[in-house]
């Protein structure tokens, strides 16, 4: 199965996502990744969702969610024509004996510290599936404690904006 | 089984003027008010119900929906219905639905009120009938904590509805209901809920009308695309076997002329579904039946051999197609539906077409009829092979061998006497089946049953509310036994509120279709469908009629089936329930077993003509 992200501009009102995430549920689709959030435009949020499924169920998703009323628009980004985010926050332990070589991964990365304590740094990255994948892979010897990420978030390249033109 | 309503005729389908979203013009209703009036929010719900053209309501009163009983008491405009459970409203709202076109209302409390509508609405959606429903809510301020009577009722009805609202401020009344009204009555019609707050509706608010539409995510497409109409014609003026495959669709959007104008114009072979039953005349000789599990064998083996299947108004149903992988192999499709989401969802189309049925029709026709200019290709071969389908294996059936009264029988009579203008409602199972194929339909929005859902108990508030959206037409409902004793209570409401329908139970003592499957598919070990209805007599259908202010007859011989029909015909008064004694073998032929492919659809017991054919 391939994944797709689709960008999912959507009403800004009370129960939305609870519509969007129960209509991928009952259909039968899996949710990889999703992501919510206000756009340029007050009543209009913005969810980046990620699916992994065929080509032909992709199309029946895609027509399932225009159906919902509180939905405006559906894009679905290329992976090529679009900058797509991850963000990270890690918790590594990190005493004297390994943190100047903890503090070379974060570097290498182009990740920063966020939290500092005698034991343990928390560390703030971003970038894409890949990207943080590795960076977890090279923290990992140190002892993760604990870690949170973020839904992907994506964009795409170039002059073009998605816009909700029927709402202004 | 879909389409849209761009027409201007359901008169509770138009909710003033249209957004700025394009939607297409309708004609404007009489603004009850042109400033805003100092209203409270009941008074706001009412008057939105007025507005919007609301005649009818179904309900039953309680808790939360208690302010908005007290200005329905004042309304001249708007007639409420008290039933007995409010599943009956629902159903009444659809069978009002289904028989007149417009968008039919029902109203009930929150928690057990609202969620006893859920097998209405969930009904409702599926087979794409336009009502609103209206419940109670607990106040703001106590959603949320396990209330009295609360339930989240937008939460379970989010999945079963076409979309639903929770008003939290007074002011959104209006416009919330005519987007209700709207979004019921257009693109694919479904049912819509909205959930209004107790204190919500007490609070004092303002009422204007018309109120602006906010749907920017809502654009519903009716004009087809002038490219696939033109591509469709072409395929099919050049087909060899064609095949109009007519969906409840058709029905909706109002479009039977133009079908008909379109079959004989090309002399394709025309099948409805169970939804579109109607649609087309039944004695049309271009009309080869229902198709699908309990189809006739002329209009499955139409299909299975097909080289090109006009699907209008049509979804694909696995109750239609058997096993997709075998069924109409050798078709190409063409496809046309309002909600694209239908296209390409069970079987891929070749040339899809998105819009609403009459307008493709209208289009196609014009456009068949300049490719017909270049020359057609000549259908009589196909008609030789569907002619021989027709002459071996015609509908029918066989008298019990034990002497009891044959259900089909039954059923045939009363369509035959009652005649191709009454209206019937059917409930779920083996007299559903025979009612679709043993009476002869001629017109749109006579056949009203549950089609993907399935719902037992459909019956009696469906012809119920068919009765009070056409109260000059004679409604029969044909029930089984086992769905009859579901929703009878309704028959009070019938009884008390005017509603003279007529009511033919036939009783098999049992849940006949589970019972054949049982016979077919489980070595004839009977568990849990034998009723007792006839071994004991309970209950005794005649008393319970009278108990419920109905007149109660019974037929249980052939010589006696015309003169108890013709009785009921007679009685107008009030309800009338015939209890028709029938045998229990009776099963319901042709039949493509669940799981099989069309091909080997059985005419009778162990006859599969195509698969023997080969």
């Amino acid at each position: 199965m391939t994944k797709h992200t689709l960008s999912v501009l959507v009403e800004n009102k009370p129960g939305v996502l609870a519509r969007v995430a129960g209509l991928f549920s009952r259909r039968g689709f899996n949710i990889d990744s999703l992501a919510v959030g206000p756009t340029e435009h007050p009543d209009v949020s913005r969810m980046t969702i990620v699916v992994a499924v065929e080509d032909l169920p992709l199309e029946q998703v895609t027509k399932q969610l225009n159906k919902l009323v509180n939905v405006i628009k559906i894009v679905e980004l290329e992976s090529t024509a679009a900058v797509r985010r991850e963000l990270l926050l890690v918790k590594v332990r990190a005493d004297a004996t390994v943190r100047s070589q903890v503090l070379e991964t974060v570097q290498l990365f182009r990740a920063k510290v966020v939290d500092v304590s005698p034991e343990a740094l928390t560390i703030e990255a971003t970038g894409t599936a890949d990207k943080i994948e590795a960076l977890l892979r090279m923290l990992e010897p140190y002892g993760v404690r604990e870690m949170v990420q973020s839904g992907m978030v994506a964009i795409g390249r170039g002059p073009r904006s998605i816009t909700a033109t029927a709402v202004r | 089984m879909t389409s849209a309503t761009s027409r201007p005729t359901p008169a509770a389908a138009n909710p003033g003027t249209a957004s700025a979203t394009a939607q297409p013009a309708r004609p404007k209703p009489a603004p009850p008010t042109g400033t805003p009036v100092r209203v409270t929010g009941a008074q706001s719900l009412v008057r939105s119900l007025e507005a919007v053209g609301v005649e009818i309501v179904f309900g039953i009163p309680g808790g939360t929906i208690l302010p908005a009983y007290d200005p329905l008491l004042d309304s001249t405009k708007l007639r409420h219905v008290l039933v007995r459970h409010e599943q009956g409203a629902g159903h009444a709202a659809t069978g009002y639905a289904q028989a007149t076109g417009r968008v039919g209302v029902c109203m009930a409390t929150s928690g057990p009120g609202a969620t006893n509508l859920v097998t209405a609405l969930a009904d409702a959606n599926m087979d794409s009938v336009p009502i609103v429903a209206i419940t109670g809510q607990q106040t703001r301020g106590l959603i949320g904590t396990d209330a009295f009577q609360e339930a989240d009722i937008c939460g379970i009805t989010l999945p079963i509805t076409k979309h639903n609202f929770l008003v939290t401020d007074p002011v959104e009344i209006p416009r919330t209901i005519a987007e209700a009204f709207h979004l019921a009555a257009t693109g694919r019609p479904g049912p819509v809920l909205v959930d209004i707050p107790k204190d919500v509706l007490q609070e004092t608010t303002s009422f204007s009308w018309p109120p602006e539409l906010r749907l920017p995510g809502y654009r519903p497409t009716t004009r087809p695309h002038g490219k696939q109409v033109r591509e469709a014609a072409r395929l099919m003026c050049a087909a060899k076997r064609p095949v109009l495959y007519v969906g409840g669709g058709v029905i909706k959007a109002d479009a039977a002329p133009e079908l008909l104008e379109l079959a004989e114009l090309t002399g394709i072979p025309v099948v409805t579904t169970l939804m579109a039953r109607g649609a087309f005349p039944d004695s049309h000789k271009l009309h080869l039946g229902m198709p699908g599990m309990h189809g006739t064998v002329p209009a499955v083996g139409a299909m299975q051999r097909a080289d090109l299947l006009v699907a209008l108004g049509a979804r694909f149903d696995d109750r239609v197609t058997g096993v997709l992988e075998s069924f109409a192999p050798d078709a190409s499709i063409v496809h046309a539906d309002i909600d694209p989401a239908e296209i390409s969802k069970n079987r891929r189309a070749d040339v899809p077409i998105v819009g609403d049925c009459k307008e493709i029709l209208v289009e196609l026709l014009a456009a068949v009829k300049a490719e017909r200019a270049n020359g057609h290709t000549d259908l009589a071969p196909w008609w030789e092979t569907l002619g021989g389908w027709r002459d071996t294996f015609p509908l029918g059936y066989e008298w019990p061998a034990d002497g009891t009264l044959s259900p089909q029988y039954v059923i045939e009579r009363i369509g035959r006497i009652a005649g191709p203008e009454a209206i019937y409602t059917a409930g779920v199972g083996q007299h559903q089946m025979w009612a679709a194929q043993h009476v002869r339909y001629e017109h749109p929005r006579t056949w009203l049953n549950s089609g993907g859902l399935g719902t037992m108990g459909y019956a009696v508030p469906a012809a119920m509310g068919a009765k009070f959206g056409r109260p000059d037409t004679v409604v029969w409902a044909i029930d089984g036994d086992g769905c009859f004793q579901m929703t009878n209570q309704e028959l009070a409401t019938c009884a008390i509120e005017g509603a003279p329908i007529k009511v033919a139970v036939i009783n098999n003592g049992n849940l006949g279709m589970v019972r054949q499957w049982q016979n077919l598919f489980y070595s004839g070990r009977y568990s849990q469908t034998d009723l007792g209805t006839h071994k004991h007599r309970i209950p005794d259908f005649t008393l319970l009629a009278e108990a419920l202010g109905c007149a109660g007859l019974r037929c249980e011989t052939k010589e006696e089936v015309d003169s108890v029909i013709h009785r009921a015909m007679a009685i107008n008064d009030r309800p009338v329930v015939i209890d028709f004694v029938v045998g229990k073998d009776a099963q319901v032929w042709p039949m493509v077993a669940a799981g099989t492919g069309n091909d080997e659809i059985m005419a009778a017991r162990g006859i599969r003509p195509l698969f023997d054919e080969d």
